[in-house]
């Protein structure tokens, strides 16, 4: 970490009296910043006009804060990660052993994630714990399920697509319609959604194959939102951008259903008391296990000789070729794979709401799964999983913060001042969302994990270097 | 040369190949035979179109005209122009290495000769689904394929490495590995685009004995660019020299070294030097000739003149990158022919001039250095 902001001059001050200088840099350099941004507040007053509110303290608080961060950080954060750092060059010989957490990190997650719903009814209540486990731990795992699988078309083939939510509006559609229609089952329709957004990504594949780089990033950008807009526009079939309603709900094979009314709904099966809250769970544990499904899937597949060739084909593509690898297949079915797993999260997913609408699919979504891609680190599925929770459950769990309104309080004292009852944490989701990016590309370029797990090995496993991986071009 | 070769002794024949980029003729009307279970060089200054010919042969560009026959040992035959690029080395079994290397670097080296086993692996694991779900069938084939990579891990002296990034290899290692992986999709023919470049005299030594282990061995034959000469001298059986596109020489290490139009167009003729070389045999014609410029009167010389010169010049560096429309006036085996037609027509009377006009040109150069170097620099 190169510190480019001192002068020549400084390499004789002290750590202390360097601090104290940038510090004061930072306070002028906040001040400017923000004396129109905070310092100064347009408003209404009662009847109506533009005021001017001043706020003065709060402007103060703010330059304050920015230089006393500053001057921590360079008088003592600084000098003790170099400290640290130094001792590190100094023993580097002690390769650390990898802790047991790290070690068992995917049967940990696994077992945590079974364990999840049980956890959380016993701490909330069954009605308590609808919220945790439907939006976070259903949310999350549907973004895991679709990061995973854009993986493969990203991570391991290394071909660009920003318009993996089609699949995912395919998968989703596929569902409604033949669901609302001919009342098949999710069981029937689960397999068919896969097969038919697998269709999509051969179709979109075939015209793709020539392009790489950006011209494919753009091509599949512009697919995205073609199906988009064929889902608004075809309105006889697709009920336009009023969506379609009334989805049938998920049963447990036919044998236990959970929708009230029916004979054979889940409380009157088993004889416990009615609550929404078991549909929820068994929709949980089936999206769980669809996320394994996906993770097995994967992992097979890379050890398999489509996998290393798609992985081939991301670090270079002519070499394949001289080996004999048909590019076009190995590229295609990168795109069918990848496309049938948004398929079958998408028919989840219609399952789920209940209710699908073109709004759903819009290009942020696909921007989003990519970040979690990225951010995840491409290739890895223990990266990804972490990302996506990571963001997913980030952004939802800002809804929770109340305590941003009403401030810290211990009994009937504030601790600290909370920003008013009009502050909504919600608004502020996406510059969160977009700060973490940032920190965390600056922190690990290349994501959570940038290691490459290799597919085979003759003596012993050892990851891979990010450093040699190539990210693909198209 | 046997009295008459059948054509299965040939793995390759390549008859009037032409590429042409808009402009320039980068191959213009070539046609070479390479014999099965030998080792064809092909040689030529830098841009002479000798990597245009493999990426004909492997199919990464179509030519513009000419035919590429491969022999397979069982008989069958392919024209290598109409294969798909990827069907080349999965039918034709035709595998190549790259002059600028191309390795999956982010993969293990193990890795790396894995997915050059793609087609064979493919098929054992009933394209992908029986492997998907653990079929022993592919089991067996995936422990056999680790145990060919492992062995040619060892040949080409990798196996410590064996679980390291392919990128992480030292320049010559990931040469010999290139070929390792190639050997890997068990080639008829193998081609190798300057496999020695940029390796130390002792790494150089070691490949020769990989391509002669492989010549040995596997009876794969080997077609084989190479500027570094003291491996062409050794281990090739036949050499096939280029220039600007075209064939000036073919045959045996030793006839090509000694062909004056391959030591012209090594070394370069200077027009400086064949003047002074012909002017101190006292050549008066040349003389005058040098002062005049070409004389229409002066018989076959007179079309391919020896005055180019200033546009020899220009070209006789012609670079990678740099584009330059060849005539045949700047190809120094043309001179070094039209010098000694010239030389030969202009003076059949004076005896002793006219022994020494018919080898002007390789009197010098033979004398300053018996193995012929590259002129200008390398990629
Ligand atoms: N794709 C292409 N488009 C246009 N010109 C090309 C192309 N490929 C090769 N050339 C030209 O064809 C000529 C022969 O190039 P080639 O790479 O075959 O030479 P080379 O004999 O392999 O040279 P070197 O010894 O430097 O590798 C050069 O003038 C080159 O610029
Ligand atoms: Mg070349």
């Amino acid at each position: 970490m190169a510190v480019t902001v001192s002068p020549e001059s400084d390499t004789v001050a002290t750590p202390i009296q360097r601090a104290f200088r940038e510090a004061l840099y930072a306070g002028a350099v906040s001040l400017g910043l923000f004396v129109l941004f905070i310092g100064l507040r347009t408003d209404q007053n009662i009847s109506n006009e533009l005021i001017l509110v001043q706020r003065w303290g709060l402007l103060a608080l703010v330059v304050i804060l920015t230089a006393v961060g500053r001057f921590l950080y360079v008088g003592f954060g600084q000098p003790a990660l170099e400290r640290a750092k130094a001792q590190k060059a100094a023993a580097p010989a002690v390769a650390a052993e990898p802790s047991f957490v790290r070690r068992n990190f995917n049967k940990i997650g696994i077992a945590v994630l079974f364990l999840y719903p049980i956890a959380m009814v016993l701490l909330f209540g069954f009605q308590g714990s609808l919220k945790w486990v439907d939006n976070f731990g259903i949310q999350i795992l549907i973004y895991v399920m679709l990061a995973w699988g854009l993986n493969i078309v990203i991570g391991l083939a290394g071909l660009l697509d920003l318009g993996y939510v089609a699949f995912y509006a395919v998968g989703a559609y596929a569902y409604a319609l033949l669901g609302t229609h001919f009342g098949l089952s999710f069981w029937i329709l689960l397999p068919a959604a896969g097969c038919m957004a697998a269709f999509w990504g051969v179709m979109l594949g075939f015209p793709v194959l020539r392009l790489r780089g950006d011209y494919l990033a753009i091509v599949t950008l512009a697919f995205g939102e073609i199906i988009r807009l064929v889902l608004i526009n075809w309105r006889e079939v697709t009920n336009g951008s009023a969506g379609i309603s009334g989805i049938p709900k998920v049963s447990f094979f036919g044998l236990i259903s959970f929708n009230v009314s029916d004979p054979n709904y889940i409380s009157k099966v088993l004889g416990i008391a009615q609550s929404g809250a078991y549909y929820k769970i068994f929709l949980y544990y089936l999206i769980l296990l669809l996320c394994l499904l996906t993770a097995f899937v994967t992992i097979r597949l890379r050890r398999l000789p489509v996998g290393r060739a798609w992985e081939a084909l991301r670090e270079d593509e002519i070499a394949c070729r001289s080996l004999g690898i048909n590019t076009t297949t190995t590229k295609l079915t990168a795109f069918a794979t990848g496309a049938m797993f948004g398929g079958f999260a998408g028919s989840f997913f219609a399952a789920r709401q209940g209710f699908v609408s073109p709004e759903s699919f819009v290009f942020l979504e696909s921007a989003i799964i990519l970040a979690i891609v990225v951010l995840g680190g491409m290739g890895s599925l223990g990266g990804i999983a972490v990302a996506a929770a990571v963001m997913i459950g980030g952004t939802e769990i800002l809804r929770e913060l109340d305590f941003l309104k009403t401030g810290l309080r211990w009994g009937d004292t504030t601790l600290i001042p909370g920003f008013g009852p009009d502050f909504t944490p919600e608004l502020y989701r996406m510059l969160l969302f977009g700060v973490a990016m940032v920190v965390v590309m600056l922190w690990k370029p290349r994501g959570f994990v940038g290691s490459r797990e290799p597919t085979a090995f003759l003596k012993e496993r050892r990851a891979v270097s990010g450093s040699f991986t190539k990210e693909g071009h198209g | 040369m046997n009295a008459t070769p059948s054509s299965s002794d040939f793995i390759l024949q390549v008859e009037h190949l032409s590429m042409k980029f808009g402009g320039l003729i980068a191959i213009g009307d070539l046609s070479f035979q390479a014999r099965r279970g030998e080792i064809t060089a092909l040689i030529g200054p830098n841009g002479a179109g000798k990597t245009t010919v493999f990426n004909c042969i492997t199919g990464f560009y179509k030519p513009s005209e000419g035919m590429i026959t491969l022999n397979r040992k069982d008989g069958s035959s392919y024209l290598l122009e109409r294969l798909p690029n990827h069907e080349i080395p999965a039918r034709a079994k035709v595998a190549r290495t790259f002059q600028n290397i191309r390795l999956f670097s982010g993969m293990t080296l193990l890795e790396n000769l894995l997915v050059a086993q793609h087609n064979k692996l493919m098929k054992a694991s009933g394209y992908t689904f029986l492997g998907l779900f653990g079929f022993s069938s592919y089991r067996q084939a995936s422990a056999e394929s680790i145990e060919l990579a492992k062995h040619w891990l060892e040949k080409a002296n990798l196996v410590d490495r064996a679980d390291d990034p392919a990128g992480d290899l030292p320049y010559g290692a990931q040469r010999r590995l290139e070929i390792a992986r190639a050997m890997c999709t068990g080639p008829e023919l193998l081609c190798l685009d300057e496999p020695a470049a940029g390796l130390n005299p002792k790494e150089s030594a070691a490949l020769n004995e990989l391509l002669n282990d492989i010549k040995d061995n596997t009876g794969t034959s080997i077609l084989l660019i190479e500027h570094d000469m003291s491996v062409v001298m050794q281990i090739s059986d036949h050499v096939v020299v280029l220039e600007y596109g075209r064939k000036i020489s073919d045959g045996s290490p030793q006839s090509v070294r000694t062909d004056p139009r391959v030591i012209a167009a090594y070394l370069g003729v200077d027009d400086e030097e064949v003047e002074t070389v012909l002017t101190e045999v006292g050549d008066e014609a040349v003389i005058e000739q040098l002062d005049t410029g070409p004389d229409s009167a002066h018989g076959p010389g007179s079309s391919a003149s020896m005055m180019a010169g200033p546009v020899s010049d220009s070209v006789e560096h012609a670079d990678q990158g740099e584009r330059v429309t060849v005539s045949r006036g700047a190809s120094k085996a043309a001179q070094v022919d039209a010098r000694a037609r010239a030389a030969v027509a202009s003076k059949p009377v004076k005896p002793v001039a006219a022994a020494k006009p018919a080898s002007p040109a390789p009197a010098k150069p033979t004398g300053r250095s018996p193995t012929p170097k590259p002129r200008g620099g390398r990629k």
